[in-house]
């Protein structure tokens, strides 16, 4: 929980919301854009302080709002919503277990965009939906649980790569070394 | 405090969200386009990685069908220059008999090229970004085609970069005409989010008399779109609500779903 690992996650997120708009081959062969700040969010919340949470919540929010048509703002409490939960009982979740990062991938992917809508359609804005709309939701369920243990498994190597680790003190004391001279023997 | 720093993070957020959401409408899209700029030194990246397939091909391709294609180009060129003169004569003589009739005269179309650079992220919206703002002469709610026909309009215009909101959003609902001998006129609005090259045409009369195949324009009613920019021929129609009135779907000519460069006309001239 250190400062390298909040400017990860939140470069992460810069840059994620950047991809979704640059590349749109996802939404050409699935007809859908998969968003992955869902997935940051959960890394973030099951790894790094409060703040850093809240903050992933307000810029991520504020990034991808930037890029879309959604009024500006809107993203930050469904992504918030998800967040602030996991956070309060990470201590109660299986955060090391691939398939315990699936299901909450893939919830939080689910969550977050039904939550935005919700708001969009409580803020009496008329975004496109249909039946289609179902099949969106399935490919960004999806895309995010499959996103969720790259995402664990991307930030802990860099982590581990670049990242501070604390020294590990050893059971070898030197005064305690046996010394045998040519005596001895 | 540092007990209850959670609560203070909830509330923390919450105030923020609720400040943001209640900005004044200029204000806050003025803040949007400032957030959005953070972006503008990655645009360049992503124009360069949407090239980049196509310059691969290009290197790819032999010396012998380049030239092959230089030449129809040129001979296209040729004949399009007769086609103007042709225009061009055209439109004097129409300006002439407008001045006679006492109307005002018509100006040609001034278009400006922009490539597109960024897609919209949220797939309840059909927005794109194109890298062109207000210095080149863009403003809010220009129109937006490609050779094959009407594309949108913008939405918002930054200095360098623009919003434009492409048919089928239900924010961009568009006075169409059909050629057919009554002319009947309809409204332009969005099918469904999955499929982006067929849109509804709703609020055609109950008479109208509407066949697979017709041409599809723009009326110009409604003030953004000139009249005449084709949009799509339809594909086929209904009589909806026990035949109060005509819906037909329409098959777009513009490919929305792969649009890279796109013409803004910078000078609509509305009826």
């Amino acid at each position: 929980m250190n400062v390298f690992n909040s400017i990860l996650i939140l470069a992460a997120a810069f840059l994620a919301v950047f991809a979704e708009a640059a590349f749109s081959f996802p939404h050409r062969l699935l007809g859908a854009q998969i968003d992955l700040l869902p997935a940051l969010m959960i890394y973030a919340a099951l790894n790094l302080d409060i703040f850093t949470v809240s903050l992933l919540a307000v810029l991520g929010g504020l990034w991808f709002d930037s890029l879309s048509a959604n009024p500006f703002g809107i993203s930050i409490l469904p992504l918030y919503a998800i967040g602030f939960p996991i956070w309060w009982k990470r201590d109660l979740l299986l955060r090391e277990l691939p398939f315990a990062q699936v299901i909450l991938g893939a919830t939080a992917s689910a969550i977050v965009p039904a939550l935005t809508v919700l708001l969009l359609l409580t803020g009496s804005h008329e975004p496109l939906l249909g039946w289609g709309s179902l099949w969106q939701w399935i490919v960004m369920t999806a895309g995010g649980a499959l996103a969720t243990p790259i995402i664990f498994g991307l930030f802990d190597w860099c982590n581990h790569t670049f990242g501070y680790q604390p020294l590990v003190q050893t059971a070898f004391r030197p005064d305690r070394e046996i010394r045998r001279d040519k005596k001895a023997k | 405090m540092s007990r209850n720093k959670h609560y203070v993070a909830l509330g923390s957020v919450t105030l923020a969200t609720l400040l943001v959401l209640n900005l004044p409408s200029q204000a806050a899209s003025r803040l949007k386009m400032g957030v959005g700029s953070l972006f503008l030194p990655l645009f360049a990246l992503a124009g360069s990685a949407q090239q980049l397939p196509g310059k691969a091909i290009d290197a790819a391709l032999p010396r012998s069908q380049l030239l092959k294609e230089i030449e129809n180009l040129r001979q296209e060129n040729q004949q399009l220059k007769v086609q103007q003169l042709q225009a061009n004569a055209a439109l004097q003589e129409n300006n002439s008999l407008r001045t006679q009739v006492g109307w005002a005269q018509q100006q040609p179309w001034k278009l400006e090229a922009s490539q597109v650079v960024l897609r919209d992220p949220a797939n309840w919206w059909r927005t794109i970004w194109i890298d062109k703002g207000t210095r080149n002469g863009i403003r809010d709610n220009c129109p937006v085609l490609t050779s094959d026909g009407l594309v949108g309009r913008v939405s918002s215009a930054g200095t360098y970069r623009s919003q434009v909101i492409l048919l089928g959003d239900p924010n961009c609902r568009v006075s169409a005409r059909v050629t057919n001998p009554a002319h009947d006129i309809g409204i332009l609005t969005a099918s469904g989010p999955l499929d982006n090259s067929l849109l509804n045409l709703t609020y055609l009369s109950s008479s109208a008399v509407v066949k697979s195949g017709q041409q599809v324009t723009t009326s110009g009613a409604g003030g953004i779109f000139p009249a005449g920019i084709p949009i799509g021929q339809i594909a086929d129609a209904e009589k909806k609500e026990f035949g109060l009135y005509t819906e037909a779907r329409v098959k777009l000519s513009a490919n929305l779903g792969a649009l890279k460069e796109v013409w803004v006309l910078t000078n609509p001239q509305l009826p």
